[in-house]
């Protein structure tokens, strides 16, 4: 069965897909329901071949250890992979991640959940000394990498992903979001075109508390893949998608860019923009595209992207795929469709669609964002 | 008369009873709890068929359109009055992305604002005259390889087209903009110039008819003064990759 390792011979994978999100700012908690109910209404825009969502706020019990989602083909890939946790982490619990099988899904990889954290005095340490999220980072990479049969699709603090083939309402029914509640949720659609449906290749794609969701094609994804693996990530879905969560980490996580910053790299302005501006933003956004120009996103594309301290939607420069926002009270609501929103929020207090290139970012009010030093202001 | 709930309907079901409707000669019809279903009144034909729609009508509304009116209480999303012959688009809100693509005839009115894209590659031959007019404003690569028909753009309420790159590639039809125009917005393919007296002669018929659309009043459209955009070449590009 093909299902969690892609062995597929392409070279990026194009997308037409839905997505949608949801954030309250007070983190006033919503289960999944609705997140469901939004992302249905773009039924039309998948093909049944990828559906998948991310809740952030669904493990407050466990909330200062690492969620780690695997999805095995086989029971053998588990027991070499757990032999591998045990070294490496403290295991605080391990448990089969709840399913409901459906008529719509009754093929599926074992998908088993750990909440872990990695071990003070772990084998690693004779060699270098690395923070518990690259250890973490470093971890999944492995395991996705040289563990046959065995695919990490989560390992963030107090979020997860719950992904597969099927259509999202059908995955949803699955993975029985209507008990899981959190305060962010993000969906996504797939329809792709140029490789097979395969459980890991559904979105979201996450690493540590980065999630997203895509809808597009990024064309420059064999630049990026180059200029990501000099800093040793390793690229092994072949989905463009891939590289959008690992350019974040980078500039985010480890260059420490503020996120508004780190935007403008993925979105650049065109240079004759930059032209026109002060001398200070025109030496600034100079720099970024000068530095950061392999990562520039290429192509078509909306994102939807969590992590521990809000929600970004964002579009290319030209908007070459739709995006649109709405907002009710503490709620806010990103879909591809104005549609998918009015199903969940008949009566918004604002609806717009976001310009090209402009993102929308929804911070929590108590002000969790992981980047220190946030020096340039915009 | 004819009302159909459309709510959790999916699209097919919908354009089904909506093509059964027209088959019977059905010439009114009420859409209620629309939510976006795809694809409403494509390819579907009467000058006297009228479709209200109560909710958000979904992608490609009205295209390959030969002849009736749509009317929008709502926003529309994206690609309305794609390829649309003849008959009325009226949305009485906003319009999303790429309105009017390759529109050949027909009227599209649009209250509010209009994404990315309006009016690209939209033609008129002979007596087929597309005609778009937007209340608001417009996003980037606005008429866009135009080639024929007429595109008006009222910048009601002081709204600022926000967008760039607006005319690239346009070799026909005609803009009217209400505004003072921003230049830098527009390609250098483009000549601008006062509307005369024929120009709003032309406009009023459409103007009027808008107004009506929308219960606003005409006087108010027509008293500021219109500028007409044209293109400088039927042929921007004959010499992109030859001289001349």
């Amino acid at each position: 069965m093909l299902r969690i390792k892609n062995k597929f011979n392409a070279e990026r994978d194009i997308s037409g897909c839905g997505l949608c999100g949801i954030i309250n700012a007070k983190k006033v908690k919503t289960n999944g329901s609705d997140i469901k109910k939004a992302i249905s209404v773009e039924h039309d825009r998948g093909n049944g071949l990828g559906g998948g969502f991310a809740v952030y706020g669904n493990y407050p019990d466990y909330a200062e250890l690492y969620a780690f989602h695997i999805m095995y083909d086989n029971l053998s890939a588990k027991t070499d992979v757990e032999t591998y946790l045990k070294n490496n982490f403290i295991i605080e619990k391990e448990e089969p991640i709840a399913t409901l099988r459906t008529s719509k899904i009754y093929d599926h990889p074992y998908l088993h959940r750990y909440f872990i954290k990695p071990k003070t005095d772990r084998q690693d340490k004779l060699f270098h000394e690395l923070g518990d999220d690259d250890f973490v980072v470093n971890s999944v990479m492995l395991i996705n990498q040289n563990y046959d049969g065995a695919y990490v699709f989560s390992s963030g603090k107090n979020m997860g992903a719950f992904k597969g083939v099927g259509y999202p309402e059908d995955i949803a029914d699955f993975y029985k979001l209507e008990e899981i509640e959190g305060y962010m949720w993000t969906a996504h659609n797939r329809f792709p075109t140029n490789t097979p449906g395969w459980w890991g290749g559904a979105h979201p794609f996450t690493l540590l508390d980065w999630s997203i969701v895509h809808n597009g094609e990024i064309s420059s994804y064999g630049i990026n893949k180059r200029y990501l693996e000099m800093y040793k990530y390793n690229l092994a879905l072949r989905t463009d998608t891939e590289v959008i969560t690992y350019i974040l980490d980078l500039l985010i996580r480890k260059h420490r860019l503020p996120i508004r910053l780190a935007l403008t790299v993925l979105a650049s302005p065109f240079y004759q923009n930059i032209d026109k501006m002060d001398s200070g933003r025109k030496e600034l956004y100079t720099a970024l595209r000068q530095i950061y120009g392999s990562a520039l996103l290429n192509g078509p594309f909306a994102i939807v992207f969590g992590y521990l301290g809000g929600m970004v939607a964002m579009n290319d420069r030209i908007k070459l795929r739709p995006l649109v926002a709405a907002s009710a009270g503490d709620f806010t609501y990103v879909a591809s469709e104005e549609a998918a929103i009015k199903a969940i929020c008949p009566f918004p207090d604002i609806i717009w669609s976001p310009k090209a290139g402009e993102p929308v970012i929804v911070e929590f009010e108590e002000k969790k964002v992981p980047q220190k030093g946030e020096m340039i202001r915009l | 008369m004819m009302t159909i709930d459309a709510a959790g309907m999916p699209y097919k079901e919908l354009n089904k009873q909506i093509r059964e409707g027209i088959a019977k000669g059905i010439k009114k019809f009420f859409l209620e709890n629309v939510n976006g279903q795809y694809y409403i009144g494509d390819g579907i034909k009467g000058d006297d068929v009228i479709i209200n729609i109560n909710g958000t009508p979904g992608n490609d509304l009205g295209a390959f359109m030969d002849g009736p009116t749509l009317i929008v209480n709502n926003n529309a999303q994206d690609n309305i009055g794609n390829t649309m012959n003849s008959g009325k688009i009226i949305v009485k809100g906003d319009a999303g992305d790429v309105v009017g693509y390759g529109m050949r005839g027909g009227r599209i009115y649009i209250f509010g604002n209009a994404g990315y894209r309006v009016g690209i590659h939209m033609k008129g031959y002979n007596e087929q005259l597309p005609v778009i007019i937007i209340g608001g404003k417009v996003g980037s690569f606005f008429a866009e390889y135009m080639a024929g028909g007429v595109i008006v753009l009222l910048g009601l309420n002081n709204t600022e087209p926000d967008g760039e790159y607006f005319a690239s590639g346009m070799h026909g039809g005609t803009i009217y903009i209400r505004k003072n125009i921003d230049f830098s917005k527009y390609s250098k393919e483009v000549e601008f110039i006062q509307a005369d007296e024929n120009d709003m002669n032309f406009l009023k018929k459409y103007l009027m008819e808008y107004s009506d659309s929308f219960n606003i009043s005409a006087e108010e459209i027509l008293g500021s003064s219109f500028y007409k955009i044209t293109p400088s070449s039927a042929r921007p590009y004959a010499h992109l990759y030859t001289s001349a």
